[in-house]
């Protein structure tokens, strides 16, 4: 007997992938820990669109008239600021998420594109350094690896409070990717499954963390930029917290940011998305009147040129990409199929970061398969789409009329849908409304 | 010896002029006075001189410290050699919360108390108390070495990876995954070569020893209750 495919009737409270997820967990006895960032549908950048220039707004030619994209960074207090040619910069990213090849080739890129790439929770790797003319330099609360060293070669410091896959929760790095090297950097035992504190251990709050950035500044001669990194969650007070701190730069990591391993659960239900976070951070700088004085940098999910505009017309200097950059470096790429299957999984779904088996080389320490990475090769591929980032940047800043890419403002935007005007405070398209105004 | 008066002279002049120190220097003997509790005290020390701190000072003194010896003739606040790597830092009085924090290397050497979460996240640093521990001390140590002439208080090595923990008084209680160990004449050996060091004449066969026990550095469901 046949089954009649419409007699079968699926349940929108337990769909097929919630029935695998209680299977597995009864299965297991333990949460799924996975890579990759929040999959499911959220507010976003893409409900959002820009209103260009027409009877009542003057465009920009382009490819003949400037449309500019420095950015300074760290202008508040620190002696050597940072001088970047593209408001896009390089997400941290751990040496032991990410193998020395990612690495290299992220810094090579970063280095071609004059902005930044950004060490991780395993201190600095000498290949970031030496490929990376910019380099970001992370204090995280599991102090992996810190050594007053690397915070004076670093060109800036990025006390690390929380990221947007997982605001408050620490590193977890599997024992699977625990190899000698990866833990001798990080003085751990080889093959432990390493889970880093979700707490710094000498301060705790806001008062306490301006004493630490002081003592920080006093080491590196208040030469350089001190960043503090927020996930979003109550970001309108924990931006006021980090101007209050004494913070050069704020970045600012939405829900949809990506992580090497934590906790589906954590990925997917706790914290805001960007959308929102963004414009509560650039509505508290402006409100402080801080607004360009402390930089703004955005990231979670951002994923082309469309998207790093809308972030920098709601008020951010900056954007950061992670993801998308590993996307760009072959991360799901469709290639060694059997590999993705081995892992239970296919190109375009792979969120396996946690087990090491990385098919396409990025985030392994297995030389096999970091082979597949070529540094020379896959840093062409990201300094393409870092280009093609800008150049859609410039397109969307000359149709609205802009010269710098830093002129864009809230006003340039609508929404599209009523959850994204009330998050992003702008008018639902058509109208002059913007919910709760 | 050099002499400042932290009255006259501010943090950034007299860190700065310890930075600007070359290794071969001829000044390698300085005194601090009047610290009035200030922070950030003779952080990112490179060079193996020794400075005198007369008085109290605020957080983080002697942050970072490579090479350099340090003494405080009083009292200290928080995370006092956080993240040491090398040389030595002696506190004559009482240290505040989390002392030598993340420390990579070195010693430090209080001759008071210190509170809770001395030696937190610990990487190699060894820690002398010659009076008591607050609790949660210890809190996933990596590596080196806390001890402890008096008691230590709650949650001892709470999640301890494979720092060492020497105590000679009472444990309040032991932290997730912290277990007394045997002490063989080996450890007694390399704790009384420490003692030495640190300047403290005690029997190292008074001591008990406790590390980790290693059952949470991987995953298992029957832990849970442990996380």
């Amino acid at each position: 007997m046949t089954v009649d495919p419409r007699s079968l009737r699926a349940s929108a409270t337990f769909p097929p992938e919630v029935i695998h997820e209680i299977q597995r967990a009864s299965d297991e006895g333990i949460y799924d820990i996975r890579g990759f960032g929040a999959k499911r549908r959220l507010p976003s950048f893409d409900d959002l669109v820009f209103l260009g220039a027409s009877m009542s707004r003057y465009p920009l030619e382009g490819y003949r008239e400037r449309c500019d994209t420095d950015v300074v960074l760290g202008t508040r207090f620190a002696k050597k600021p940072l001088h970047l040619k593209i408001p896009v910069t390089i997400a941290g990213m751990s040496f032991g998420s990410l193998g020395p090849h990612a690495k290299t080739a992220i810094g090579k890129a970063a280095t071609a594109m004059g902005t930044t790439s950004t060490t991780g929770d395993g201190g600095m790797s000498e290949e970031e350094r030496s490929s990376s003319s910019t380099l970001v330099y992370q204090v995280l609360p599991s102090r992996y690896g810190l050594n007053p060293d690397d915070l004076r070669r670093a060109d800036a410091i990025e006390i690390v409070v929380g990221q947007g896959a997982k605001p408050g929760g620490g590193g977890m790095l599997l024992g699977l990717k625990m190899n000698p090297r990866v833990a001798k950097m990080r003085d751990l035992p080889p093959g432990v499954d390493q889970r880093s504190a979700s707490r710094h251990p000498d301060w705790t709050g806001p008062d306490d963390l301006a004493i630490k950035i002081q003592e920080i500044r006093e080491i590196t001669d208040w030469e350089k930029p001190i960043y503090i990194k927020i996930g979003a969650t109550r970001t309108q007070y924990d931006t006021a917290l980090a101007v209050k701190s004494g913070a050069d730069v704020i970045v600012l990591d939405g829900m949809q940011g990506g992580t090497a391993a934590t906790q589906h659960v954590f990925i997917e239900h706790v914290g805001i998305p960007t959308l929102p976070a963004v414009r509560l951070a650039a509505e508290q700088l402006r409100e402080m009147d801080m607004h360009r004085k402390v930089q703004l940098i955005v990231s979670g999910g951002i994923r082309n040129g469309a998207d790093a505009a809308k972030a920098l017309a709601l008020g951010a200097d900056a954007v950061s990409i992670g993801t998308a950059a590993l996307i760009a470096l072959g991360c799901n790429r469709p290639a060694y199929e059997s590999d993705y299957e081995a892992l239970g999984t296919r190109p375009g779904f792979c969120h396996h970061c946690h087990t090491g088996k990385c098919p396409v080389g990025v985030t392994t320490q297995d030389p096999a398969l970091e082979a597949r990475l070529d540094p020379e090769r896959d840093a062409r591929r990201l300094r393409n789409f870092l280009s093609v980032m800008v150049m859609e940047m410039q397109t969307i800043a000359r149709a609205c009329g802009k010269s710098h890419l830093l002129n864009l403002e809230p006003e340039d935007l609508a929404a599209l849908t009523v959850e994204a005007a009330a998050m992003a405070r702008l008018p639902l398209a058509g109208t002059t409304w913007i919910p709760g105004s | 010896m050099t002499e400042i008066d932290l009255d006259s002279v501010s943090i950034r002049e007299l860190n700065q002029a310890l930075h600007d120190l070359k290794p071969d220097t001829n000044q390698t003997h300085w005194k601090a006075r009047n610290p009035r509790g200030k922070h950030a005290l003779a952080v990112g020390l490179e060079v193996p001189v020794t400075i005198e701190i007369d008085g109290h000072v605020g957080y983080y003194c002697g942050g970072m410290n490579k090479e350099a010896s340090i003494v405080i003739n009083g009292q200290c606040g928080w995370g006092v050699g956080e993240n040491i790597m090398s040389g030595t830092i002696r506190v004559k009085g009482n240290a505040s919360e989390s002392a030598a924090a993340s420390g990579h290397g070195g010693l430090v050497i209080i001759e008071g108390d210190a509170s809770s979460r001395c030696g937190i996240s610990m990487k190699g640093v060894d820690i002398v108390v010659l009076g008591s521990v607050g609790h949660m001390s210890a809190f996933m140590g990596q590596s080196g070495r806390l001890v402890v002439l008096g008691d230590a208080d709650e949650d001892l090595g709470s999640s301890l990876y494979e720092a060492e923990i020497y105590v000679r008084g009472n444990v309040a209680s032991l932290g997730a995954d912290c277990e007394e160990k045997e002490m063989t004449e080996e450890h007694r050996a390399a704790l009384g070569e420490l003692l030495a060091r640190a300047e403290v004449d005690v029997d190292p066969a008074s001591f008990k020893r406790f590390g980790s026990a290693r059952k949470l550095y991987h995953f298992h469901v029957d832990h849970a209750d442990a996380y």
